[in-house]
């Protein structure tokens, strides 16, 4: 901000200076200061490449990626080690697709009826209740999908409620169901936005041909804000995949490759989470495949927030 | 009411007689009162769980509460154990948590809003670090284990609770980044350009105006941040918590444990009686998220109502 001191006539009364070469470098010195802050981000991710890519590498030398990818059995810990990373995935995928099963609906369902129908006193309560589940600590759900939800699908709850009664103590039912509870912030707050920006003047046509408020709804915003919430919906599954907490504790620590919800199954984080709390020093194979599970899970996590990313910007970009 | 012309019937039309316009509005209504309570149930489905949930742990938990508990370390037993160094090393943890993340966040902020262009570097960035905001947990341990336990290893102690507390400000570096650069956006242009019009540089605005209006937003988002790190347990396994700590730690380079390691712990001892140790060690956890999420309310209220 270079401003003339003085007049055109060379009169300065002496007070105004203008900038003095030492304010200019100490502007410079804090700009690179703060940019040095955002650019740790960069250093994160970049942190978080390597060391994923070095320490898979060094698990990847000694057993092939085919091996990794096609095996159908995980047995990290035997004198004849299996490093088949279906098995793992699969029980990640079984215990989302439960988890989804559950938030799409009642999120969805949650999202239309506060941006719908509730009145704005309504909404100010609810809102906050529904960050307040968003703000409950993963431990504290694993915690309750073993003492609580597993018992009472097992029939030591209720006495007239026993649907499962042959349930194991660890099983992916409760890890899953719980685990949808635990997302429906995610789906119903980004699916709101989504509905919230779908224009009155749509609504509004729909009613004046006569259509009621379910048609509306479903006909005319619903398919307005899908990308939206599609979007909702794949950054509901990215952060099932990612979740750890609730699945080793409720799930299991087995590797067990099934679709049956009541079996016991470890899934990709559990697995991490199981070897990391072992002793398992740096250099083994078993330190080593934590870091090729995990490439794994930050490469299926990344790709789904890309593509959330996508229809996020679609929506927005549509009105 | 003129001669000879026809004047079209306004009003609605009549239905045909014979015809096949059939409205179904006895169904569609009923249709739609029934899609109203589905989306009601869906909204009450969660906080019934919540609620459920709270009451199965405040119902297994408070009576196992007592000043005991507070005050005793880890033990074999489940009647003597208690969650003292839970909270010593959590108490840890979120202190240099907050040393490292809060001014690097609030700078990356500052200088993303008021300093960065919009050239391509910088878009970069700001994927960057909405990117980083929807990494699992659990990555951000394998990365400090990684670099700040095993490399780094000699300068932090290893498994020490200096790893644990980098672990953390990573993970929640984006999350704070991002409230930040909300409320300093929610600064009016008016106060930038009023305060350069008067002849201040760039930093001087920042600081004495931009910075102080947008504080208690900040402020806000940094709370919430620091209270989801507390409660997170999968990072802080990875990078090697102790799982049963009888000492508490003399320093940043010593060995740790936290409040949902503990929880974590308990939940996974089969005897009866670890069941409600666990359900009193989440009561604590969670008063104190309560205490931290109100404090963070409270802020933003008051700021919005000076407003």
């Amino acid at each position: 901000m270079a401003i003339k001191a003085g007049d055109d006539r060379g009169n300065n009364s002496g007070m105004w200076r203008g900038e003095s070469r030492l304010q200019k470098y100490k502007e410079l010195f804090i700009k690179g200061l703060l940019a040095a802050c955002a650019y740790i981000s960069i250093l994160t991710t970049v942190g978080i490449v390597f060391i994923l890519l070095y320490e898979a590498s060094k698990f990847f030398r000694e057993v092939s990626v085919f091996r990794f990818l096609a095996s159908t059995s995980w047995s990290a810990n035997f004198s004849n080690p299996e490093f088949g990373i279906v098995v793992l995935a699969n029980a990640t995928l079984v215990i989302t697709g439960i988890a989804l099963l559950v938030a799409l609906p009642v999120g969805l369902g949650a999202a239309i009826y506060l941006s719908d129908y509730a009145s704005t006193r309504v909404r100010k309560a609810l809102k906050p209740a529904l960050e307040i589940l968003a703000g409950v600590p993963t431990i504290v759900y694993g915690f309750f999908a073993l003492t609580f939800v597993t018992p009472l699908l097992k029939g030591d709850v209720l006495s007239w409620f026993a649907p499962l009664p042959g349930l194991g103590t660890f099983n992916a039912l409760s890890a899953g169901l719980v685990m949808g509870v635990m997302i429906i912030p995610t789906v119903a707050s980004v699916s709101e936005d989504a509905l919230y920006a779908v224009p009155r003047g749509l609504r509004e046509g729909a009613y004046a041909l006569g259509a009621t408020k379910y048609e509306t709804v479903t006909k005319v915003v619903v398919p307005a804000a899908l990308s939206g919430i599609t979007a909702s919906f794949i950054l509901g599954m990215s952060r099932a995949i990612g979740e750890t907490m609730i699945v080793a504790v409720a799930a299991g620590n087995l590797a067990n490759l099934s679709w049956n919800p009541t079996d016991s199954m470890q899934t990709m984080t559990a697995y991490i989470v199981n070897v990391a709390s072992g002793e398992n020093p740096a250099g083994t194979v078993q330190y080593q495949t934590i870091f090729a599970v995990g490439l794994t899970l930050f490469l299926m996590t990344l790709i789904l927030n890309i593509i959330s990313h996508f229809f996020v910007r679609r929506y927005k970009e549509d009105y | 009411m003129s001669q000879g012309t026809q004047t079209p019937e306004r009003g609605a039309p009549t239905p045909k007689q014979g015809g096949d316009y059939n409205p179904r509005i006895g169904t569609r209504h009923w249709a739609a009162r029934v899609f109203k309570v589905l989306v009601l149930a869906a909204t009450l489905i969660g906080i019934f769980v919540l609620g459920v949930l709270l009451f199965d742990i405040g119902i297994d938990g408070i009576p196992r509460l007592s000043m005991d508990f507070l005050t005793s370390g880890g033990s074999s037993s489940p009647e003597t154990a208690g969650i003292y160094s839970g909270i010593i090393g959590s108490l840890w943890l979120v202190s240099l948590t907050a040393l490292f993340a809060v001014p690097l966040g609030i700078g990356a902020a500052i200088y993303l809003e008021e300093y960065a262009s919009d050239n391509w570097l910088n878009r970069i960035l700001e994927i960057n670090i909405s990117n980083l905001a929807g990494v699992p947990s659990i990555v951000y341990g394998l990365l400090a284990l990684g670099i700040f336990v095993n490399y780094l290893g000699p300068l932090t102690g290893g498994k020490s609770i200096l790893s644990g507390a980098a672990a953390l400000s990573l993970l929640i570096l984006p999350v704070i980044i991002i409230a930040t650069r909300e409320s300093v956006r929610a600064v009016p242009t008016k106060v930038r350009e009023g305060a350069y019009a008067l002849g201040a540089t760039k930093w001087d605005t920042v600081r004495g105006h931009v910075l102080p209006m947008a504080l208690p937003g900040a402020m806000t988002g940094t709370i919430l941040a620091l209270s989801r790190a507390i409660g997170e347990t999968a990072p802080l396994i990875v990078v090697g918590a102790a799982v049963y700590m009888t000492f508490t730690p003399n320093g940043p380079r010593d060995r740790f444990t936290a409040m949902p390691i503990q929880i974590f712990e308990w939940t996974g001892l089969p005897q009866e009686g670890w069941v409600s140790v666990a359900a009193a060690g989440i009561v604590v956890l969670m008063t104190l998220l309560l205490l931290m999420n109100s404090i963070a309310i409270v802020i933003r209220n008051r700021s919005q109502r000076r407003a």
